[in-house]
């Protein structure tokens, strides 16, 4: 099971969805995958991403501004 | 919707506005990022966004008024004018000053993404043979097709836009 991380501190929409979303094609199921964004739109969008994508938003969190996804791809 | 889950979208790029093309881009990448199949289909002034600039390998055959709107027209993505308050480029040179200090991605870093994202461009033959722009003009990975190929794309699509 990989672990990955992606930093899209810096990033604006759509480029942190666009960029997981890279990521996500190189993994596979049971994998999960660590995302820092610090685009406001970061939130609901990548709620957005996972339910679209049918895979599991096992936490989301922020702290001063920058939110943190782990994602495990079903 | 077609007979199994509509996974695609298509974008009808019409106008050849900075910000239009940009929102446009950011529609797509995000589609494709989300897993669907994505089509952009350009036409008209739409073409321009496509252009690679710079000069032109081989001769494109047009006639003085095709010529005059090569001189007049965009010659690349990145000199596209904006839909309002371009100002003779001043407003366009403001707004990416700014979305550059936002991080924007700009429109060229925009296409890239949508190239590595199996985005498929389509440009319009028809707009081609009347502006008198050439294969050569357009950046690479470019399909030249018709209206009956988007068609083809869209009756089955869940999203389908038109940027005008």
């Amino acid at each position: 099971m990989a672990d990955e991380t992606l930093d899209c501190t810096g990033l604006a929409c759509p480029m942190p969805i666009v960029k997981l979303a890279k990521l996500a094609k190189t993994l596979s199921a049971g994998d999960t995958m660590t995302v820092t964004a610090d685009d406001p739109g970061f939130e609901p969008d990548v709620q957005a991403w996972v339910e679209a994508q049918g895979h599991e938003l096992t936490s989301l969190t922020e702290e001063d501004g920058v939110f943190s996804a782990v994602i495990t791809l079903r | 919707m077609g007979t199994e889950e509509a996974r695609s979208a298509t974008i009808i790029v019409f106008s050849g506005a900075l910000d239009k093309v940009m929102a446009g881009f950011i529609i797509a990448t995000t589609a494709a990022a989300m897993g669907m199949e994505v089509t952009m289909f350009f036409t008209f002034w739409g073409l321009s966004a496509l252009k690679r600039g710079g000069p032109v390998e081989g001769e494109c055959e047009r006639n003085w008024m095709q010529r005059m709107l090569g001189m007049m027209l965009p010659r690349r993505a990145a000199d596209l004018p904006l839909s309002q308050l371009h100002m003779g480029g001043m407003g366009a040179g403001m707004l990416k000053r700014i979305m550059s200090q936002k991080n924007f991605a700009t429109l060229p870093e925009l296409i890239e993404a949508a190239q590595e994202m199996d985005v498929r461009m389509i440009a319009c033959q028809m707009s081609m043979d009347a502006m008198g722009i050439c294969r050569e003009e357009l950046i690479d990975g470019v399909e030249i097709a018709g209206a009956a190929t988007y068609v083809g794309e869209a009756k089955d699509a869940a999203i389908n836009l038109f940027i005008s």
